[in-house]
């Protein structure tokens, strides 16, 4: 079952993340970009983690991605042509991408066996359920952390509205 | 009957969406691509975070999700402000384009 849901959307997520690098128009990648979310949120599911799986889908899909093609539409942006830098680009590109994908799994399968292996949903040492560790965590030992996001949060929608404010 | 997967397949998928990540961000000219490729690094490296906090058994792996996902959405109305803001000035969302500070 795990190793089904891990290949299933596991290849779901790399399709969709090539689909990204391969569309020319924005609108494409930016669906794209949404598989990926999507399988990602099931594999955090396989992983025992169901409350970021539903923030994933809440968060990521839903709010920040129709920001991206909200703003997408009202630029409309068309496809990208070439260019000489994107030449350039590609010469860059493809090879440091992959020296960075080989010296990356050659470190983690190479201490596979030190990693152990998942099982599907797994398990918390104390014993509760997923969200009320981390509800519990999150407001006892990091409330103050988490109150600063708050902030953090307010000076962001504060900059965007002064920065995409049409200039007098 | 129910087969494991071992916690180095899913850091391996994350290093394939990393690197696809990098490779997008270098090679697309769109600004708003280029912002695409950077939301999917990020959520690579939160795979890692949860089949980190998974092997654990611990939850402080995914709270530091949790902080990263507040931070891409702050970053995300920011930077897609700022888009808007240069499309206004330079009309065109071409990075070769955007190449000063001042126009």
């Amino acid at each position: 079952m795990q190793l089904a849901i891990f290949i299933i959307f596991g290849a779901l997520a790399v399709a969709g993340a090539l689909n990204l690098l391969w569309q020319r128009h924005p609108i494409n990648s930016a669906l794209s970009l949404v598989v990926v979310m999507m399988s990602l949120a099931v594999l955090y599911w396989s992983l025992g983690a169901e409350f970021l799986a539903a923030a994933q889908v809440i968060v990521y899909s839903g709010a920040i991605m129709v920001l991206f093609v909200f703003v997408i539409m009202l630029l409309n942006a068309g496809e990208e042509e070439h260019t000489t830098g994107s030449r350039a680009a590609y010469l860059v590109g493809f090879p440091g991408a992959a020296a960075i994908f080989c010296l990356l799994s050659f470190v983690f399968l190479s201490e596979s066996k030190a990693l152990g292996v998942t099982n599907l949903g797994g398990q918390l040492d104390n014993g509760l359920n997923n969200i009320a560790e981390i509800s519990t965590v999150l407001f006892t030992k990091l409330l103050l952390p988490f109150e600063v996001t708050s902030i953090l949060i307010l000076v962001a929608i504060l900059g965007a509205v002064v920065l995409a404010r049409k200039e007098q | 009957m129910s087969a494991t997967v071992p916690v180095a397949y899913y850091l391996v998928l994350a290093a394939v969406l990393f690197s696809v990540g990098i490779a997008a961000f270098l090679i697309k000219r769109n600004v708003i691509s280029i912002f695409m490729s950077i939301e999917l690094m990020l959520n690579a490296v939160n795979l890692t975070f949860v089949a980190f906090a998974h092997m654990w058994h611990q939850v402080q792996g995914q709270i530091f999700v949790f902080f990263v996902m507040v931070v891409a959405a702050a970053e995300a109305a920011v930077g897609l402000a700022i888009i808007i803001a240069i499309f206004r000035t330079r009309q065109t969302l071409n990075v070769d384009q955007i190449n000063l500070m001042k126009s």
